[in-house]
């Protein structure tokens, strides 16, 4: 995975949600994972990346390209990604079949019956081969979830960006979704992802990132055995205790 | 306590009814003079359908015209829909009538009564429903324009694919209601002397000296009209509730 930001630097008003983070993902890395506590940046991180925001200063680099600021760049370049949050990615009017198949119509221009094919074959490879026809309130959280990622991958995304994918979701759903996302991981797909769950990324992960108060406090798989900071072997142990 | 005073509210609504329905029935209703009138009333009871429903498709416009005005980014367009939207709502309808009517139709050299009233109406209406339609898209959730906007939509697809359906789907009943307030409405075009119902009604009324008569058909012609809006109204409120 290519991703570069220099001296990066995001304002929510007052509050710097990152301030100047400088990051280069180390060659071959294919999953990066972003930990740290609430509010630390990792949201904001990952929505720039995603273009969903601009900066307000520093240059940000995905596979090679440095993000543009105008719409139509950067919707180009989210065309290219896949994005889940952590819920409400279905759109309420449409099926799970009709949530997979928008995208592939309308931002890919398939045909109706190749968008189905495609769709249904994404969301049957997440177990959700009895639900096509359901629409969002009738699917439980974890498969909301699936379903959302297999819209965010139906048009094999450069890229997919999973921002706290399973934080929504109670243990049994959290394990349904992160089989799934580890299924990804295995075949390759790159992926940068925040989340809560330490061995879930200590796992997948190739490259971890800490972020606290929108810097970056320390990076590399190392760190879960011997953080070299205080405040990173703080947290680590605190979320891993139990 | 509370089903003690129940009780009374229920005895005194009853008798209120009760009351009301002697009157209705007692009163000296001359039925035999009002009969022959009664191809005007019918022919009322169309003009007011026919104006209503013009009404209904034009005000639909109007209210969009208004929505995309009010949610532009263009600054003019937002303040003169806002001014327009706050002048209507801040005004009688009878004093829109009287003034659209005798200022702005003359000034425009219009004849058509009917035209005129299906214009006002919709001009009143249109401002009711721009509200209602931009409520429905502001209640739109940040999350779902953020999913959008991730899986690639620009804004304009997004507006089509997800803002506006689920939009339409919010604010139906809402928008039925106001359908059914235009066609009770219509009932004050009597004065600038389009032949719908309601004028037909007091000329009946005038003609044959009855002071009362014809306005009970004219509450039930209404009531058929509107009564149904109602019910369609509610059985959407609940299909939503359902559907979320
Ligand atoms: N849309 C926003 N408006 C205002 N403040 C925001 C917004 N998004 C994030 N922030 C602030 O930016 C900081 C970083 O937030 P975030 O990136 O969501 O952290 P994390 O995902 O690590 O919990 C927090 O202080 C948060 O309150
Ligand atoms: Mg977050």
């Amino acid at each position: 995975m290519k991703l570069e930001l220099k001296g990066v630097t995001k304002l929510y008003g007052e509050t710097a949600a990152l301030h100047e983070v400088d990051l280069t993902v180390p060659a071959g890395v294919r999953v990066l994972g972003l930990i740290g506590p609430s509010g630390g940046g990792k949201s904001t991180l990952l929505r720039l990346a995603g273009g969903l925001e601009v900066p307000d200063a520093g240059t940000i680099t995905v596979g090679g390209d440095v993000l543009a600021r105008d719409e139509a760049t950067l919707t180009e370049h989210r065309r290219r990604n896949g994005f889940l949050f952590q819920s409400f990615n279905l759109f309420p009017h449409y099926t799970a079949l009709e949530n997979v198949m928008l995208p592939l119509r309308v931002v890919q221009g398939k045909s109706p019956a190749e968008a189905r094919e495609a769709a249904e074959q994404c969301l049957r490879r997440f177990g959700l081969e009895k639900h096509l026809l359901q629409r969002p309130a009738e699917l439980s959280g974890g498969q909301q979830q699936r379903a959302a990622l297999a819209r965010a991958i139906a048009a094999r995304p450069r890229l997919l960006i999973l921002d706290e994918p399973t934080s929504a979701l109670d243990p049994e759903m959290t394990a349904e979704v992160l089989e799934v996302i580890e299924e990804l991981c295995r075949d390759g797909q790159e992926i940068v992802l925040s989340t809560h769950e330490m061995g879930f990324a200590r796992a997948v992960a190739d490259h971890v990132v800490f972020l606290a108060e929108g810097r970056v406090v320390e990076e590399g798989k190392q760190i879960f055995e011997a953080a070299a900071h205080e405040q990173v072997q703080r947290f680590l142990s605190r979320v891993m205790k139990y | 306590m509370k089903t003690v005073a129940a009780w009374i509210l229920a005895v005194v609504l009853g008798a209120s009814f009760a009351f009301f329905f002697y009157l209705l029935l007692t009163y000296n209703y001359q039925w035999a003079q009002i009969l022959p009138y009664r191809g005007n009333l019918l022919k009322g009871w169309g003009v007011t359908v026919a104006v209503s429903a013009s009404a209904l498709v034009l005000s639909a416009v109007i209210g969009a015209a208004l929505t995309a005005g009010q949610l532009s980014p263009v600054w003019p367009a937002r303040w003169l829909s806002r001014l327009y939207v706050e002048l209507i709502r801040g005004t009688p309808l009878l004093v829109q009538i009287l003034i659209g009517y005798y200022l702005v139709a003359n000034a425009l050299q219009m004849e058509s009564k009917f035209f005129i009233g299906v214009c006002l109406l919709a001009a009143f209406a249109g401002a009711y429903l721009s509200e209602i339609f931009r409520g429905g898209i502001e209640s739109i959730a940040k999350s779902q324009i953020d999913s959008a906007r991730a899986i690639g939509l620009t804004g304009s697809q997004t507006y089509r694919y997800v803002v506006i359906p689920q939009a339409v789907r919010r604010v139906l009943p809402a928008t039925a209601g106001q359908f059914a307030n235009l066609i009770k409405d219509s009932s004050l075009l009597y004065v600038i002397g389009l032949g719908e119902f309601t004028m037909q009604a007091r000329e009946t009324n005038a003609n044959t000296f009855s002071t009362f008569a014809a306005y009970l058909p004219l509450a039930i012609g209404y009531l058929v009209l509107t009564l149904p809006i109602s019910y369609w109204t509610r059985r959407l409120e609940e299909r939503f509730r359902y559907e979320t």
